[in-house]
């Protein structure tokens, strides 16, 4: 009785919910039970202290939305558009490679297991400095880690996000989303029904790798990281492709009930979830499961995180016609058990019961709503005065410093380590903008982008997450694509401490405001709390992935400019402030807010705007403006094509306002354009008709990088020079 | 003195080698029924220049602690012999 309490504490069970388990079963429980319950119940896959604001997140949008177990999406045409993002945070801080490797595995399996095929992969990542040595092995290695699985699974690579702070300097974020594509009405479900059906396990063997992975790794504070180290899964990509050909095989045949993912968890979060979303039972015989180890105890292969498994729920009479395919490629493919009546996840070992439990008990874990408080840093770090920070005197100066931030620079040393073109879908490359992918045999394409700013949402929660949001629509308008739903991921320190807590709280409405009022429905997610280590926590990211619908995919533009002559364009209006901005960090050293003034009601005129511009093709270019400013927009439009090309603009419009405020200034609700002659004036007539602000800037052209207020040349620097600069910070 | 460090990498046990499986797999393919299982490594020699059998012991065992093993998924042996 006392040991099996100390294994309940060891595994992270609290007492009162040790209580709970024992009322459940009415006697006490068996270490494969308290392994199981320790596992289903962690923050990792039962979001204790998260699920219940999940309610305040809208449902329904411009395109009718589904809601998966493990995915969600919505459709368009005939087509499910399936996408989930997901945290592999933990794991890549102690081992970089594998964690970001299995991360990428687990999302493809997530979307496989919905019955729609991975089409696409993105990833958004944060560490810190890269003056920091242990920060670089780890930035290192989560890169060779994606390039490694990513680049052999078949999957592109095709975009996301990068981003170095100090506050990730004991917990990376690796945030992976993966996009994938079925017909509508050929969607799998994770559930296990029909007293009788097969329960079928297919994939790889089952090993002690990642035991204790989501209720001891991601459910805790590192204490010390090191001692953690046993839980790292080896990620194994051939075997992922082999299990998604599989996958798609047997269920094309119409003869799989139900299928899931064995990832957080294992086995006793496939088989007890399966069970209490068919309302049924789930008998399993463990000596059947193929095992890669001796002598392993049936706890042990509950809670295995072995990748590359899924459990299936087959037709009775079937199951041979269902194993012959997976055996085909190379797979595991064994009966382990059956469904049942009973209600039940019962678990045979050697020949005994080591697990009776409740299904739907089991998969409902308790809520928690801990005490919040707004954290008392807030009033400090918002008191930002203008009046009080110098002008900088020398701007080349300035744009030289900043283009060496490793946030400013070119991520063209990462993408290009990874396979963007496999399955030669992929219209809008890596470092363009918002990535646009091709539905063979469609007319139209799907529009993907990741966002979140840490600073931002340091500053201010609340509104940091609602800028997210806008962001990352604006991102897909800006590429002519209509935004239609939500994948978040919310990255969070330890939620049992107020202030922590409260950050969530005001991330999660901030999202659910902001999306509603876009009208774009929430269809899945991932939270992941407890990154922390005893130098501190991280600041909230609510990363926000976004998937939107173009029309017409050959009508997509991208942020780079085209040709010399063409026009330069502002959209939006230019504001004296600064708070929050990467000028502010960089050059003066300071991170402040208020966060600059924004407008849903100004970013949804704008959106529409866009998506109108675009798909009248009366734009050559867009791209919002964002960290760095208007001036940063201007450099990548610049640098980020083949052959890079020069602009010349005036900024004297807005000389009345604060020269680095109207260059480097943050403030949302801004796209930058670049149009022929030709369609100038359609354009601002429609910005007019819309109520958006409009302003030349200048043209494309010229050798150099110019910028002038008037007669006053500010910044006249060489294009060529620029990106050799830009594109090797990184390298 | 010269010597020559001989290490041997391997992954600690109960961590998955996919490397390994395969090999099996593809020795069964090849008829070599008999082989029930297949571990991969790396292995490595070290040529240094130090004054004593002790300190190349002790820089070698440095060298694999820092990079040529990863104390998270592997371990290492080594010996260390007088070199040519």
């Amino acid at each position: 009785m006392e040991e099996i309490e100390r294994i309940s504490e060891e595994l992270g069970l609290r007492k009162e919910e040790y209580q709970k388990v024992v009322e459940i079963l009415g006697r006490v429980p068996t270490p494969t039970e308290i392994a199981m319950f320790s596992v289903e119940w962690s923050e990792h896959c039962g979001y204790p202290h998260s699920r219940r604001w999940f309610e305040l997140f809208p449902r329904q949008g411009h395109f009718p939305a589904l809601f998966g177990e493990d995915a969600g999406g919505i459709i368009y045409d005939d087509l499910a558009i399936i996408f989930k993002m997901e945290s592999h945070n933990h794991p890549s801080q102690i081992e970089p490679k594998q964690g970001a490797a299995t991360g990428i595995g687990g999302v493809i399996r997530d979307i496989l297991g919905s019955g729609a095929r991975p089409i696409a992969c993105f990833d958004s990542l944060r560490f810190g400095p890269l003056e920091d040595r242990n920060s670089r092995y780890v930035f290192r290695g989560v890169v060779e880690g994606i390039a490694f699985y990513g680049n052999c699974v078949g999957v592109p690579t095709v975009g996301g996000e990068l981003y170095f702070h100090p506050a990730f300097r004991g917990n990376c974020l690796v945030n992976v989303m993966c996009v994938g594509v079925a017909e509508k009405g050929k969607l799998a479900q994770a559930v296990a029904r029909g007293e009788g059906n097969i329960v079928l396990y297919v994939g790889n063997k089952t090993g002690r790798d990642g035991i204790g992975g989501c209720s001891i790794l991601a459910s805790q504070e590192f204490a010390d990281g090191e001692e953690k180290r046993p839980s790292v899964q080896i990620g194994d990509p051939f075997t992922e492709k082999c299990l998604i050909e599989a996958t798609l095989e047997a269920l094309a045949t119409g003869f799989v009930v139900g299928v899931k993912d064995m990832g957080a968890a294992g086995l006793t979060c496939s088989a007890s979830e399966m069970a209490a979303a068919g309302k049924s039972g789930v008998e399993l015989d463990l000596d059947r499961v193929p095992l890669r180890e001796e002598g392993m105890e049936a706890w042990e292969i509950m809670m295995s995180e072995s990748q590359e498994r899924m459990l299936l729920c087959v037709a009775r009479g079937r199951e041979e016609e269902i194993r012959k395919i997976f055996k085909k490629w190379g797979l595991e493919a064994e009966i382990v058990g059956k469904v049942t009546g009973s209600g039940r996840v019962t678990i045979i070992h050697r020949g005994e019961v080591v697990a009776d439990i409740p299904a739907n008990e089991l998969t409902a874990p308790p809520v928690y709503t801990p005490p919040r408080k707004r954290p008392t840093y807030l009033d400090e770090v918002n008191s930002l005065s203008l009046q009080s920070l110098p002008l900088p005197t020398d701007y080349e100066n300035v744009v030289l410093t900043m283009l060496s931030s490793p946030n400013l620079c070119s991520r063209r040393w990462v993408y290009e380590q990874y396979d963007h073109m496999v399955q030669t879908n992929t219209v809008v490359l890596p470092g363009k903008g918002a990535s646009v992918l091709r539905v063979k045999g469609k007319k139209w394409g799907i529009a993907v982008t990741t966002d979140c700013n840490p600073v931002y949402c340091y500053l201010d929660p609340y509104r940091g997450a609602q800028m997210a949001v806008a962001e990352a629509a604006l991102n897909l308008s800006a590429c002519g694509a209509r935004p239609a739903g939500i994948t978040d991921c919310l990255n969070f320190g330890n939620p049992e401490k107020p202030d922590r807590y409260w950050q969530f709280v005001e991330a999660v409405k901030g999202i659910a405001d902001a999306s509603r009022f876009f009208g774009l429905p929430i269809v899945s997610g991932n939270v992941s709390f407890y990154n922390e280590n005893p130098r501190g926590t991280i600041y909230p990211v609510p990363t926000i992935g976004m998937v939107g619908i173009i029309e017409d995919v050959e009508q997509a533009v991208d942020g780079v400019f085209k040709e010399e002559g063409h026009i330069v364009v502002l959209l939006g209006k230019v504001r004296e402030e600064l708070g929050g901005s990467e000028y502010l960090r960089v050059i003066h050293n300071l991170e402040a807010g208020p966060l600059p003034s924004f407008s849903l009601n100004e970013e949804k005129a704008l959106q529409e705007l866009l998506i109108e511009l675009i798909s009248g093709g009366f734009v050559v270019s867009a791209s919002d403006v964002s960290e760095g400013g208007l001036l940063f927009t201007l450099l990548e439009a610049c640098l980020a094509g083949e052959c890079p090309l020069g602009v010349m603009v005036n900024v004297e419009p807005w000389n009345s306002l604060r020269m680095d405020a109207v260059l480097f200034g943050e403030g949302r609700g801004r796209v930058l354009l670049s149009l022929r002659e030709e369609n100038y004036s359609k354009v601002a007539v429609m910005a007019q008709e819309k109520g958006v602000p409009f302003a030349v800037l200048g043209r494309v052209g010229g050798r150099d990088f110019l910028i002038r207020n008037g007669r006053e040349v500010l910044v006249a620097l060489p294009v060529l020079d620029l990106k050799e600069r830009w594109e090797s910070v990184l390298s | 003195m010269k010597y020559c460090g001989k290490i041997i990498v391997v992954l600690k046990e109960g961590v998955f080698d996919p490397q390994g499986v395969t090999i099996c797999n593809a020795l069964h393919t090849l008829g070599y029924g008999e082989v029930v299982g297949v571990k991969t490594g790396k292995f490595f020699e070290v040529m240094v220049e130090v004054e004593s059998l002790e300190l190349a012991r002790k820089r070698i065992q440095e060298m694999c602690d820092q990079l040529l093993a990863n104390p998270v998924i592997e371990r290492y042996s080594f010996e260390v012999e007088v070199g040519k």
